[in-house]
């Protein structure tokens, strides 16, 4: 039996994995749940987002905000490339076949990861932690970093508030009901083009606001795009596509058998994870807490 | 013209046979790779043009076959005649186990799914360090035996004198046509048109009777049979066997030479192998920014040219066809 503050440490390391994956997968199941379509380039977001916060802070300097800043400037920058992404390109597969969407999305994560190679390199960079984040705090006898805690925090915070935008806003409703019947949408006199922008540029913020929080913990590389994505995939197909607590569970799951994985059977913590994904698409297609698609 | 329309296959495998005779180790070296690849891609075409069945994890099967003849030749010291017959069956015994469960799904829940199961592979071929050699894989596949070969062909005048990677090319060009001479049976046959008829209407199918699913199941079963044949040709002519011949990449560059080349026509996915490849070499010469050019094309031909090559030419014959009749 394993010491239990050890057991609490590995599950908050798994609790912050899930909530980075939650922060990312949350976009790819809401493009998912309106605009029917698997996005791979959203890994690629992620990953410009993580280079858009460094490039920031470079530019910026070191100063109490400039991680803050940063941050959200990167986030609102890959958003304004998804929306540009979607309405002059993306906008004209709607209603041709999936496999033509598909592969345009992946067309996306082949030029837009050239291009940041182009731009910065392959050298790996990183992103210092931002100033008060920068300690540790020791809780039931395991320590972990503050800007880990920040994380945990960060994710339930965003769910509640994506949660409130959804159940209790105009705009929240009208995505609601893309999701279930985008014609009926339409035909009640709701502009469903500038509503698939605007969720497209929603899912960017998202993926390129969770590369740039992650750009303190991780080092930003070429090819950390194909590597989050299969993950984020993971994490939606498990919770249910398109359904939003379903990816907030799916992410929990993901980060608890992985960080659990690791101790129990070393080599096979990607393989179980996988494995896991597996078992539920056999069981239940459109996932824990999905609903099936007509 | 209706004879030579029948014939051309033959024609142009014939005509590959002379690659290596043009002297260049380079270009023999770059047909054997489009060769492989066609196979590769004309086996996906069946699940994805024929059936109707979007797979994202082709790369699976590949990389069964080609981990099965590299461990094989490699470490059991198998000859090739039967390292190379038993990746298509382990392959294709993994396409029964996975594809019992892909089949049950549709659209976009058959591609995740195939992809879940091809990131298993991977996952194991890049972690079972004692196998597969883990993330460093496994180098240093040998060739099949052609001492044989070389004593008979050097007694011969003028077949003598070619190195031990253009006696493999022959041997790949022989296995790969017999291979794509198979599959083009297997579409023509019953078997295959039912395919087609499940493609554009799987609930009419169901309903005159037919069982879907086992069509269905079939059609993957094959389709990853041949992969898995691809497969151990590219681990002997690749020297060597790597976890990223199963990585999901992998999986979208065959769907691309399949749609490159049109999904429509038999032959198309070869034709996209060929030009993809040759387009490969010749950029990568010039630039290291191949996946940004890549990416181009593919935007391109979904946006301008969704029937691929094989589509836009017939597009083009018919057109000019019908201009001529008019004239």
């Amino acid at each position: 039996m394993p010491d239990l503050s050890f057991v609490f440490a590995q599950s908050l390391s798994g609790l912050t994995a899930a909530m980075f994956l939650f922060l990312i997968a949350s976009g790819l199941s809401l493009i998912f749940g309106v605009l029917r379509v698997l996005n791979f380039a959203h890994g690629t977001f992620y990953m410009l987002g993580a280079y858009s916060a460094y490039q920031i802070v470079q530019w910026l300097g070191t100063g109490p905000v400039t991680f803050w800043v940063a941050a959200l400037g990167a986030a609102t920058g890959v958003a304004l490339l998804g929306g540009i992404v979607e309405r002059f390109l993306f906008q004209r597969l709607y209603g041709k076949e999936e496999l033509y969407q598909l592969l345009f999305t992946y067309a996306l994560v082949l030029i837009l990861s050239d291009v940041a190679r182009i731009i910065w390199g392959t050298q790996q960079k990183s992103v210092g932690r931002p100033p008060g984040l920068t300690g540790a705090v020791s809780v039931f006898g395991a320590t972990i970093p503050d800007y880990n805690l920040f994380i945990i925090l960060l994710g339930p915070a965003i769910a509640l508030g994506f949660w409130y935008v959804l159940q209790r806003t105009r705009i929240g409703r009208f995505i609601r009901a893309a999701a279930l019947d985008r014609e009926t949408l339409g035909a009640l006199g709701v502009n469903v083009r500038a509503l698939y922008t605007g969720v497209f540029m929603l899912a960017s913020f998202l993926g390129g606001l969770g590369g740039a929080l992650i750009s303190p913990m991780r080092a930003i590389v070429p090819g950390m795009d194909t590597e989050v994505i299969v993950e984020a995939f993971v994490v939606v197909v498990i919770g249910g596509l398109g359904s939003f607590w379903g990816t907030f569970l799916g992410a929990l799951i993901y980060g608890q058998v992985l960080s659990f994985g690791i101790l129990f059977f070393p080599r096979f913590s990607i393989f179980s994870i996988f494995a896991l994904m597996a078992a539920v698409l056999i069981v239940r297609p459109w996932g824990l807490l999905g609903r099936p698609l007509k | 013209m209706k004879r030579l329309g029948s014939r051309w296959p033959v024609l142009v495998l014939i005509a590959a046979f002379f690659v290596p005779a043009l002297g260049s180790r380079y270009y023999t070296f770059l047909a054997n790779d489009v060769v492989i690849w066609a196979l590769f891609a004309t086996s996906l075409n069946l699940l994805v043009g024929y059936t109707g069945l979007v797979s994202f994890g082709h790369a699976a099967y590949f990389g069964i076959g080609a981990y099965t003849t590299g461990l094989l030749m490699k470490k059991a010291g198998v000859p090739f005649l039967l390292a190379f017959p038993a990746a298509g069956l382990l392959a294709g015994l993994f396409a029964v186990v996975f594809g019992f469960f892909c089949v049950r799904l549709t659209r976009i829940y058959f591609a995740m799914l195939t992809l879940a199961f091809a990131q298993i592979v991977w996952a194991i071929c890049f972690k079972w360090n004692e196998v597969t050699g883990g993330e460093q894989g496994m180098p240093e596949i040998p060739y099949p035996d052609f001492a044989w070969l070389e004593r008979v062909a050097s007694a011969v005048p003028w077949l003598g004198g070619y190195r031990t990677s253009e006696y493999f090319y022959f041997l790949t060009l022989l296995m790969v046509g017999g291979c794509l001479w198979l599959l083009r049976r297997i579409v023509g046959s019953p078997f295959g048109r039912m395919l087609t008829t499940i493609r554009e209407n799987p609930e009419r199918a169901e309903f005159i009777g037919v069982n879907v699913r086992r069509y269905e199941l079939g059609a993957f079963v094959i389709a990853g049979a041949f992969a898995g044949l691809a497969g151990g040709l590219f681990g002997i002519f690749n020297r060597g066997v790597f976890p990223d011949f199963a990585y999901w990449t992998k999986s979208s560059e065959v769907l691309i030479m399949t749609l490159l080349g049109g999904m429509g026509s038999f032959f198309g996915p070869a034709l996209g192998a060929l030009v993809l490849l040759w387009l490969n070499q010749q950029i990568v010469s010039y630039t290291q920014y191949w996946p940004l050019i890549l990416g181009t094309i593919l935007v391109v031909l979904l946006f301008v040219f969704p029937g691929g090559i094989a589509g836009a030419a017939l597009g083009l014959g018919r057109r000019l066809m019908r201009g001529a009749a008019r004239a």
